[in-house]
């Protein structure tokens, strides 16, 4: 059903630390691994993978940014962007077929590709560029937020996180319920003012980001410089004379 | 966005049939026999013809029925549902006209009404995307509705009453371009916003995602052959709407000349719908550094 269900208690999503993320692409990996093995969807195709176009489906992708500030140099950050489990998430309510839907116990957005036409009008809908036609299937793909294994009691409880999440070295992704304001997720995005990407969409993403720390300020190099003060032409004493002397051989 | 050949089809024969069937449908012109036989099939022709060019471009056309269940939110499933109530709703007059020569002008009038509200639905599939700004404005309907009122006007004759309603088209399609050129860069998305690091400073890309080809760009950051928008939006507005408006008021009718206006017409709106579909940009390019 496309219709939006009323807004759940529990948002359950991720907070992506902008600071910490080392730009690694390993969530980009795991992703695509996870979600090529599940039961849940077709494999996340390859095309032309020994060729010389390759391309594939992804679900998640880091970009790096060059910002530039007004003081200091420029800084570099990574991005890493997948689906924020929107609110008001218009990929759903255009779909023709149901096969978009949310879930009204926790807010996952997810496709049933079993009835999924390949109209792309949902990917078309999506700010973020979160969706992707799968290049075999011909049926849409996105983040499930791995709802196969943040259930999924065959798994030790550890595991229960989406594969991204798991494997990011740096600890950059961190997932829970953003709806929950105690939960260590709603408090990090609280201490370190998290935000959302495009509010002025009107899609209300659950998923937050956190800014990158403000960068330690350089020293200025002047503790030794008195002491390196180039010698002058009108200096005196012994300094003085052993220059003019120089000077005249 | 990519202009898919299958969607440009769809959008200008499709228009252009339920722009007929809503002359037919109103009475405006109410032919009888072989003559209704001729203008019926053309207008659910064009109409089907239109729809059928629109399976090409799913993934999965054998599904197709299936976007007929999601019509309280889904503007592309309320698109199916009216074209296909339409077909139904206008067959008892079509048929009564051209077998029986008894026309039922109230069926008639509530599938006319019914083609221009399908009409409408086909231009919303657009005009909802908030992401794509040139899109998501009142012009689109109105370039829509009334492309297909004045093309179903011409296929139907309606000399005088076809001549003004192109003049309206080439007025709706110069502002659905001026306005639209502004709307990106007047909008609130910028990279500093999509990324969230317009608090640190100006956001450049500096290495994209991937290093080849994706989904997202061949369908969303579309930018081949942009470099002939200005001549293409001239032929457009001259072959789709100026001329035929001119030739239609100006010189005496007649079957050739009603010919040469409808060929005209359709080639000015292949032009300007492949350029509404090449010419909007899609948010998404934020992230890429380029729309
Ligand atoms: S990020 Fe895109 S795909 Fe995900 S819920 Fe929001 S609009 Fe839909
Ligand atoms: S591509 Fe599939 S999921 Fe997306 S809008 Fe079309 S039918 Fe719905």
């Amino acid at each position: 059903m496309t219709a939006l269900p009323p807004p759940s208690a529990k948002k359950l999503g991720l907070v992506i630390d902008l600071d910490t993320c080392v730009g690694c692409h390993a969530c980009v990996v795991s992703c695509k691994e996870w979600n090529s093995q599940s039961p849940l969807g077709a494999p996340l195709a390859d095309l032309d993978a020994y060729g010389a176009a390759p391309e594939g489906t992804f679900l998640n992708r880091v970009h790096s940014f060059e910002v530039t500030r007004e003081a200091g140099p420029p800084v570099v950050v990574h991005f890493p962007k997948s689906c924020l489990h929107c609110e008001d998430a218009p990929c759903v309510t255009v779909c023709p077929t149901g096969a978009s839907y949310k879930r009204a116990e926790d807010g996952i957005v997810l496709v049933n590709e079993d009835i999924c036409i390949g109209c792309g009008l949902c990917a078309w809908a999506c700010p973020y560029g979160a969706r992707e036609m799968d290049g075999a299937e011909r049926v849409m793909k996105k983040c499930t937020l791995c709802v196969d294994r943040i259930y999924n009691e065959t798994l030790p409880e550890p595991d229960r996180v989406p594969a991204c999440v798991k494997s990011c070295p740096a600890g950059a992704r961190h997932f829970g319920d953003l709806g929950d304001e105690d939960s260590a997720v709603s408090r990090l995005v609280a201490e370190r003012e998290g935000f959302a990407l495009m509010p002025d969409q009107g899609t209300k993403p659950v998923n937050r980001y956190l800014p990158p720390r403000p960068r330690d300020a350089l020293p200025e190099f002047d503790v030794l410089a008195p002491y390196l003060e180039p010698v002058t032409e009108g200096a005196g004493g012994f300094l003085g004379w052993l220059d003019r002397t120089l000077g005249k051989i | 966005m990519h202009p898919a050949p299958s969607l440009i089809l769809f959008t200008v024969l499709s228009g252009l049939g339920f722009g007929l069937m809503v002359w037919l449908g109103f009475g405006a012109l109410v032919p009888l026999g072989w003559v209704g036989f001729v203008f019926w099939a053309l207008a659910y022709g064009l109409a089907g013809g239109g729809l059928l060019a629109a399976t090409f471009h799913l993934g999965h056309p054998e599904r197709a029925w299936r976007a007929l269940s999601q019509w309280r939110t889904s503007w592309l499933s309320r698109e199916g549902v009216l074209s296909i109530v339409t077909f139904a709703v206008m067959a008892p007059h079509a048929a009564g006209s051209v077998f029986l020569d008894r026309p039922l002008p109230v069926l008639g009038a509530l599938g006319g009404g019914l083609a221009l509200l399908t009409v409408f639905s086909t231009a919303m599939i657009y005009a909802q995307l908030r992401s794509v700004p040139r899109w998501h404005h009142w012009t689109t309907p109105a370039v829509f509705m009334l492309a297909a009122l004045a093309g179903g006007g011409l296929l139907a004759g309606q000399v005088a009453a076809a001549g003004p309603l192109f003049a309206l088209l080439a007025v709706a399609l110069a502002l659905h371009w001026h306005m639209g050129d502004r709307r990106f860069a007047a909008g609130p998305d910028t990279a500093e916003s999509a990324t969230g690091l317009g608090r640190i400073g100006k956001v450049r890309l500096l290495a994209p995602p991937h290093t080849g080809r994706n989904y997202l760009l061949r369908e969303m950051v579309h930018v081949v052959g942009r470099k002939h928008a200005a001549r293409l939006r001239l032929i457009a507005l001259a072959a789709g709407a100026v001329v035929p408006a001119v030739l239609l008021v100006a010189l005496p009718a007649g079957h050739l000349l009603g010919a040469l206006a409808v060929l005209l017409h359709l080639a000015g709106m292949l032009a300007a719908r492949w350029l509404f579909f090449a010419e909007a940009e899609h948010v998404v390019g934020l992230y890429y550094g380029r729309r």
